[in-house]
């Protein structure tokens, strides 16, 4: 884990939110915040699961509600829908290898190492689910404090 | 008090909305809320909507009728959501009224693409096949065959979704495309490794937008649609994978 390591797999991850936004059509406007959403997520990611030795479930659910937190927020400033940037910053983490390798050993006929790869699909995308709904709920938290703070301001002044 | 014109207006303009919304993607949270804004903007009192993946109803309670419109074809299209969104926002701050609103949307909803709008998304699938190739398995020697397959894989996907409407046999077919090309570069010696191809390869197929969605309509509690965009979710996922085997198993 060095620098360069670090912006390469940044960049690798940044590059591949954007053309994912293309492909679903995001608004031109959005592809920078995507983007950088993707990527810095992707890192934040990298550093836990593959040099911190964080497990699997808890680094995809650490990453699933960073998304929707950052997603949200990018779609206050841009006045887009949170559909625009929580989706094409989810792919780099759709358990697609994982998968892959399932259906492989599926194939051949690794019976046991099958149910190893199901085990860990399965965990990622129950991670990812419970990790957007924890930042749906984060979100409302805070728009809830955030009215609240407003209200209290306009009372005192 | 509306006319009954009005209302019959300001009905057809929640409907279509609600159509486009639900066509693209759109979770289902933010659909009820859409409408039932634009209806409270249009002035429509006691405004219903009932919203799942294949229809809308909506109507009044003080009226008898209610109208329905369903929902054949999926595709993701999010810069219409955005639009959408756009236009309930300017019918809240009553920049525009409701004849011009559903013209807006009547213009949203028949936008095409340009010609160059395939290629250009190839060209997209490629290199994000190629990027993600490299970021799961390091496998940098390799890559430019990812970027081939990957983005040969999505055109022919996007063609069979443009020429046949089929839903997830494209997936399949695309799929097929991709294992072919991937075990013909292998077997030509020109790419070592045939795994890290595929798995950069069905990367453009996922099902990012079923898999999202379901995840946050079954949050807030919506029963009917969360379980059934899972269920899109699965079945394409599925229909990648079978044709990945069917591939592997010729090998």
């Amino acid at each position: 884990m060095n620098w360069a390591n670090i912006i390469f797999q940044f960049i690798l991850c940044y590059v591949s939110t954007v053309c994912f936004g293309i492909l679903l059509h995001i608004p031109v406007k959005a592809y920078n915040a995507a983007g950088l959403i993707g990527g810095g997520v992707w890192v934040i990611y990298w550093i836990l699961y593959y040099h911190r030795g964080v497990d699997l479930a808890f680094s995809n659910l650490l990453a699933a509600i960073l998304i929707s937190l950052l997603s949200q927020a990018a779609a206050r400033r841009l006045r887009m829908p949170i559909i625009v940037f929580n989706v094409p910053a989810l792919v780099p983490f759709v358990p697609g290898g994982q998968a892959y390798k399932m259906v492989r050993n599926f194939a051949i006929g690794n019976y046991h190492l099958v149910s190893v790869y199901f085990y860990q699909v399965v965990v990622i995308v129950g991670a990812i689910t419970l990790g957007f709904g924890l930042g749906e709920l984060m979100n409302r938290v805070l728009n809830y404090v955030r009215q609240y703070l407003i209200k209290k301001s306009r009372f005192n002044s | 008090m509306l006319t009954k014109r009005r209302r019959a207006l300001a009905l057809k303009t929640c409907l279509l909305a609600g159509r486009i919304l639900i066509e693209n993607g759109s979770n289902m949270e933010r659909v009820n809320d859409t409408l039932s804004r634009m209806a409270t903007s249009a002035g429509l009192h006691n405004f219903e909507a009932f919203t799942t993946v294949t229809g809308i109803v909506v109507g009044t309670i003080d009226e008898p009728h209610a109208q329905v419109i369903t929902i054949r074809r999926r595709k993701n299209d999010l810069s219409k959501i955005a639009d959408v969104n756009e236009v309930s926002r300017e019918l809240a701050r009553h920049k525009i009224d409701v004849p011009q609103a559903l013209a807006k949307l009547k213009l949203i909803d028949r936008q095409q693409m340009p010609r160059w709008q395939n290629w250009y998304e190839a060209l997209a699938a490629a290199i994000l096949s190629g990027a993600l190739m490299i970021a799961f398995t390091g496998n940098i020697a390799d890559s430019w065959a990812g970027f081939i397959t990957g983005g040969c894989g999505y055109a022919a996907f996007s063609y069979l979704l443009r020429k046949f409407k089929i839903q997830y046999l494209g997936e399949f077919c695309s799929s097929l495309v991709i294992g072919i090309l991937a075990v013909i570069f292998v077997k030509l010696n020109l790419a070592n490794n045939i795994n890290d191809i595929i798995i950069g390869a069905v990367m453009p197929l996922v099902p990012g937008v079923p898999l999202t969605n379901a995840a946050r309509d079954l949050v807030s509690g919506n029963l009917i649609s969360g379980p059934t965009r899972g269920i899109e979710a699965v079945l394409t996922a599925v229909s990648i994978g079978s044709a990945i085997v069917i591939v592997l198993h010729f090998n």
